[in-house]
């Protein structure tokens, strides 16, 4: 099998002020379908097509943001020699049991430069995209509720010293840099996208003072035109458009930004180029970095570098 | 409907403010370039003010970007607080430098 070690983003949990308002909010206008509440009072969902239980869990808080983010590994045997390779890399570790989020095996959890907090799991129920494993169907109803992206597929995370998380992902964790943006001195990284397959990105990093900020959680459609149908719901329901629809120069997606009910943003995606971890990684330089992140603008909007949760 | 005036001290700007509408749409509505409409969800901070007259309802918001003594002293964001009277106001942080500046590059919207 090529694809071994980390397999993808497996789960984000997230902040939001008003724990219903965004319940409703991930339910009827993303259109992830519910899977489960917990005693603690977090809400899990997943995109109709996913298999597993939960990819995006949500908790009420007095600040909005993200908790973790987390991957799925290949394998129990993977995940123990991943956490012993963290410790040996100096990265501190440590472990939460089976069962503390909802049908979602035991994680390795650690800090990342960025002030992110990093997962690892290697199992999670299947719980199946509606369809059977034998004969399914192209699709079903959920569908078409609401954008209903078909996966969780990246997140773009804001912090300070994103050439030390860089590091943890390319030496420890098998990530390879697919693109990335070079500041005016010619060797600083203002921004970097790295894949753990052969996906445009599986999680991309922008150097930021603050620690630990979230600039979006992205969920994948399947054309652009359903990327035109999620803008027409975003309008429908008032939603705020940060940009969009339009297309990234970097990854080559289209996209819209958006943000839920708390301020958190959020990225309908589709497209992107494949990547692979022979293919030297593309430079961007800041004279086009406005068309390396809005193809069409061709200019950064004020919110890009400045708005997060 | 209700309507009130809202006047920002830093410009001596006033418009005229539905209770139906929040504070920071009400400027954004202005046509004053460089109000920094973000996260328009009480998240990102950059639209906060002060009220320094006036009464309102607002939303819960962000404790990274507004204490509870900013709340108790009505240094709250625009995004997230509707007029129940005239207000008097003015702008915080990030904002104030946009909104006073002369050129500023684009308007970015209003929250709907």
């Amino acid at each position: 099998m090529a694809m071994t070690g980390v397999l993808r983003p497996g789960h984000a949990q997230m902040r939001v002020l008003d724990l219903e308002e965004s319940v409703k909010f991930y339910s009827d206008v993303v259109g992830l379908v519910e899977t489960g509440r917990d005693k603690q009072g977090r809400v899990y969902f997943k995109a109709w097509d996913e298999r597993d239980h939960n990819s995006l869990i949500i908790r009420q808080a007095d600040k909005p943001g993200l908790d973790f983010f987390a991957f799925k590994v290949d394998s129990k045997a993977t995940l123990e020699k991943l956490d012993a390779d963290l410790i040996a890399f100096g990265v501190k570790t440590e472990r939460i049991p089976a069962g503390e989020l909802l049908e979602t095996g035991e994680r390795v959890r650690f800090p990342i430069p960025t002030g992110h907090v990093i997962e690892l799991y290697a199992e999670k129920t299947d719980v199946g995209n509606g369809q059977p494993y034998v004969n399914p169907e192209a699709w079903i109803p959920a569908a078409e509720h609401g954008i209903a992206p078909t996966r969780f597929d990246h997140g773009l995370l804001y912090g300070p010293d994103i050439d030390g998380a860089r590091e943890i992902f390319e030496k420890v964790l098998g990530f390879y840099v697919v693109e990335r943006i070079v500041l005016e001195d010619g060797k600083t990284d203002l921004a970097i996208w790295l894949s753990c397959s052969i996906k445009a990105h599986d999680i991309a990093m922008v150097r930021h003072p603050e620690p630990g900020k979230l600039h979006h959680v992205s969920f994948l459609l399947e054309s652009w035109e359903k990327v035109l149908r999620a803008a027409d719901l975003m309008s429908i329901n008032r939603v705020k458009i940060d940009i969009g629809p339009t297309r990234h120069g970097v990854t080559r997606g289209t996209t819209i930004y958006a943000f839920d009910p708390s301020g958190n943003r959020f990225e309908t995606f589709c497209g992107g180029t494949s990547g692979y971890p022979d293919q030297q990684p593309i430079k961007w330089t800041m004279e086009d970095v406005g068309r390396g992140i809005f193809y069409h603008d061709r200019a950064l909007n004020d919110t890009f570098l400045s708005v997060v949760t | 409907m209700s309507y009130y005036t809202v006047t920002i001290e830093d410009t001596g700007e006033s418009y005229r403010a539905s209770e139906k509408q929040t504070v920071l749409d009400g400027m954004a509505m202005l046509g004053k370039k460089g109000i920094p409409v973000g996260c328009c969800g009480g998240g990102c901070g950059v639209c906060k003010i002060e009220i320094l007259s006036g009464s309102y309802t607002k939303r819960v918001m962000s404790r990274e970007h507004v204490s509870v003594e900013d709340e108790a002293n009505n240094r709250v964001l625009a995004c997230r607080v509707w007029p129940t009277s005239d207000l008097r106001l003015r702008v915080l942080g990030k904002m104030n430098k946009n909104l006073c500046r002369d050129n500023a590059a684009v308007s970015e919207g209003s929250c709907l």
